[in-house]
């Protein structure tokens, strides 16, 4: 008796050692933390139970930067993941260093998944794409920037929440005499420079805003736009209708947070975190103001956030993993728990019908601003921006424009050390790589 | 007296192999690769790099940004340093005078060398919150609005506040066993010569303290050069913006986060040097005035 028990543990356990050989794995390397991590499990545990051929185990690294650098230090050791998350500045890197990466695009069409690139929100469609158009990372979590209004402090002065920022000039007075800081931003590159080109539809880099290749790609910073804007932006803060408290994205998001602050700019994936916050006030969405001086009517924005890319260097079955992953990560009900979940816009027209036909915008109406943002109309210089080095572009743009706001420095010698210090990382990036 | 040595001339090779072995692995070899970076423009994930000879360096001399950098960090270090060891050293000589409670009041001065730089950066963080930091209030009462992470010169204050009290703990320890070895036949006979406490301390217990406080000296200049950073870290979050950088924390910046090799080697390599020249002035010139009992 106990012989043949034993024989039939041996068995069985060889049966599943067997079930488990067979099934290809796949990693998933990404700096998605807390909730977002969960969700993130969630999402892989959905896949490895939705079929048995592959498995795919999902590790966190830490921040964004981490992840990218280790998968970079992993990638020169030859144990580099299937598939990695990059920030959208970290993007130029990524792509730029050809032969790291397989095309989610040519990954997805050779596994006979197929794609089709119009399945995917237009905002969301090529920013991760190369110069003709191929989809090279597979967007995940996007976001936009939109403005969040604190409804009874807009009610309390008798204004209705500003479409355009020659509106805001209207009803910012009213706000401050009621006691509030009218208007805070969270993040200055993002909000008011990357964005504000695709908002009015501004070239922000030469080179098809650096998609046509890294060589001589020279940023459009030092236009009279964006002097324009920023101008109006100091005098708003030194009449007390713009508050400014640091590059840090809290700091100035906490002056909304305590009601002194009526609007603030952020994130469109903030609303789930307002929601569970649950603010002793009444407060929504809209986008992300634009100048009517510029443009009559606003075009669409970039998406931030990050993309999936799948790494080189592995299996024809490891690649059929990731496809098939590719494939189970845009599928309608995927996409839409995701957006339901952690904020972020579904990067498919598909789950955003899902999500509005079962209701998600009539419970959640901040929900759909930022994706609504990202389904207005494109213009030739909306689709996204390609530059490298770009981490350190940003950290020009918020130092130079943080010593204009403080003021350190006029706006004309700002914008001329952004544009210099910007070019000249611009053109090491472009002799780093080898494309 | 017999000449000690080994028979087989190399058994000490390879007794000292492993030694060996770990420095050229984790010391020379990084320090070379740094070296060799330093000249080429590179791409991180390996595929190709470009010689650009010493470009990488000369850029650094042409940024106003890198410049106003290194005065920042040399200016931040002799502040460092220069508080650390004065706070440490004034505590130290009235602790050693304490009779009653000595050992709560000195383990009370101690605990907080236990504390990780990150967290000392998170505590200036909150004391010095631009809302409601407790710090924050106390000085906004002599009408000082600090504003930290917005005003440059405020944001260096939390910092050198937050690296001060982390350091001077280790100071005093050092410090106050550097005092209880000086006999104390020495100070009696002191005491007999001179009336003043004050000018005793300068010209006997000092000078006695010398050899502690230069070995403190470097030490306390290579913590505010390098061992500042994960407090750095915590209070710029990863977002510089127009607020003081050290050098170190600039490597971090280009390299880790932005990724610019050959451009982080440089700046690795100007720190190697000047860590280079801070030994050999230990060695040189400190070494030889000091008298070690």
């Amino acid at each position: 008796m106990k012989n043949i028990l034993f024989t039939t543990a041996i068995a069985s356990f060889g049966l599943v050692a067997g079930a488990a050989q067979a099934q290809t794995e796949i990693t998933w390397w990404h700096g998605m933390g807390g909730h977002l991590g969960d969700v993130v499990n969630k999402i892989a545990e959905g896949f490895n139970e939705s079929q048995d051929a592959y498995s795919i185990t999902p590790v966190f690294k830490g921040s964004y930067e981490e992840t990218l650098t280790g998968a970079i230090a992993a990638f020169r050791a030859g144990e580099q993941p299937n598939i990695v998350q990059v920030f959208d500045a970290g993007a130029a890197t990524v792509i730029g260093a050809r032969g790291a990466t397989i095309a989610v695009q040519d990954l997805l069409e050779s596994s006979g998944a197929g794609f089709d690139i119009e399945a995917y929100i237009p905002g969301v469609r090529y920013f991760y794409a190369d110069s003709d158009g191929k989809m090279i990372g597979m967007p995940f979590n996007s976001s936009s920037p939109v403005l969040y209004y604190n409804a009874d402090a807009l009610a309390e002065a008798g204004v209705t929440p500003p479409a355009t920022y020659e509106e805001f000039e209207q009803i910012a007075p009213a706000l401050r005499e009621a006691g509030y800081t009218p208007l805070v931003q969270t993040h200055l590159p993002w909000e008011f420079v990357e964005n504000f080109h695709s908002r009015h539809n501004l070239p922000f880099a030469t080179n098809d805003n650096g998609y046509a290749g890294a060589e001589g790609t020279e940023i459009l910073i030092n236009s009279p736009e964006m002097a324009m804007h920023f101008t109006k932006v100091k005098e708003w803060l030194d009449a007390g209708l713009f508050g400014f408290h640091g590059t840090s994205w809290d700091d100035n998001k906490a002056h909304f947070l305590d009601g002194s602050a009526a609007m603030y700019i952020g994130s469109s994936g903030d609303f789930g975190g307002l929601e569970a916050m649950d603010l002793p006030f009444e407060w929504a969405s809209t986008f992300l103001p634009y100048w009517e001086a510029i443009t009559e009517e606003g075009y669409q924005s970039f998406i931030g956030g990050a993309a999936l890319f799948a790494m080189s260097g592995h299996s024809d079955e490891e690649n059929a993993a990731s496809a098939a992953f590719f494939e189970y990560l845009t599928s309608p009900e995927v996409q839409y728990m995701w957006h339901r979940e952690t904020g972020y816009v579904p990067i498919t027209s598909a789950a955003y019908e899902l999500a509005r036909e079962d209701g998600h915008y009539d419970r959640f109406p901040a929900a759909e601003t930022g994706i609504k943002q990202l389904m207005l109309r494109s213009g030739e210089n909306t689709a996204g921006y390609r530059m490298g080095f770009y981490v350190q572009i940003r950290d020009v743009q918020n130092r130079e424009l943080s010593r204009f706001l403080n003021g350190e420095t006029s706006i004309e010698d700002a914008l001329a050390t952004i544009e210099s210090e910007g070019n000249e990382l611009l053109d090491r990036f472009a002799r780093t790589a080898t494309n | 007296m017999k000449r000690a040595g080994f028979a087989n001339p190399w058994l000490p090779v390879l007794l000292l192999l492993p030694q060996l072995t770990i420095i050229c692995l984790f010391f020379y070899w990084p320090a070379w690769q740094a070296v060799r970076s330093s000249f080429f423009l590179e791409d991180p994930f390996g595929f190709g790099e470009t010689f650009v000879g010493l470009q990488n360096y000369t850029r650094l001399l042409d940024s106003t940004q890198y410049m106003k950098n290194a005065w920042f960090t040399l200016w931040f270090s002799a502040v460092v340093t220069a508080l650390s060891l004065g706070i440490a050293l004034l505590l130290a000589v009235k602790a050693d005078s304490v009779l009653r409670g000595a050992r709560t009041y000195r383990t009370l001065l101690m605990w907080v060398y236990a504390v990780a730089p990150p967290v000392a950066g998170f505590i200036a963080l909150i004391v010095f919150n631009q809302r409601w930091g407790p710090l924050t209030e106390f000085f906004a009462q002599f009408g000082w609005e600090i504003r930290i992470r917005l005003e440059y010169f405020d944001t260096a204050f939390a910092m050198i506040v937050a690296s001060v009290w982390k350091q001077v703990p280790v100071n005093f320890i050092f410090f106050l066993s550097g005092l209880q070895s000086i006999p104390p036949a020495v100070r009696e006979a002191a005491m007999i010569d001179n009336r003043s406490a004050v000018s005793r301390f300068w010209t006997v217990t000092f000078p006695l303290l010398a050899p502690t406080g230069f070995f403190l000296l470097i030490i306390n200049i290579t913590y505010s050069l390098f061992d500042t950073f994960g407090m750095i870290d915590t209070i710029l979050r990863n977002n510089p913006g127009d607020q003081p950088v050290t050098l170190v924390y600039q490597v971090y910046l280009d390299g880790f986060r932005g990724q610019d090799i050959g451009g982080s080697s440089a700046q690795s390599v100007v720190l190697m040097v000047l860590v280079l020249a801070l030994t050999v002035f230990q060695f040189r010139l400190v070494e030889r005035r000091i008298h070690y009992t």
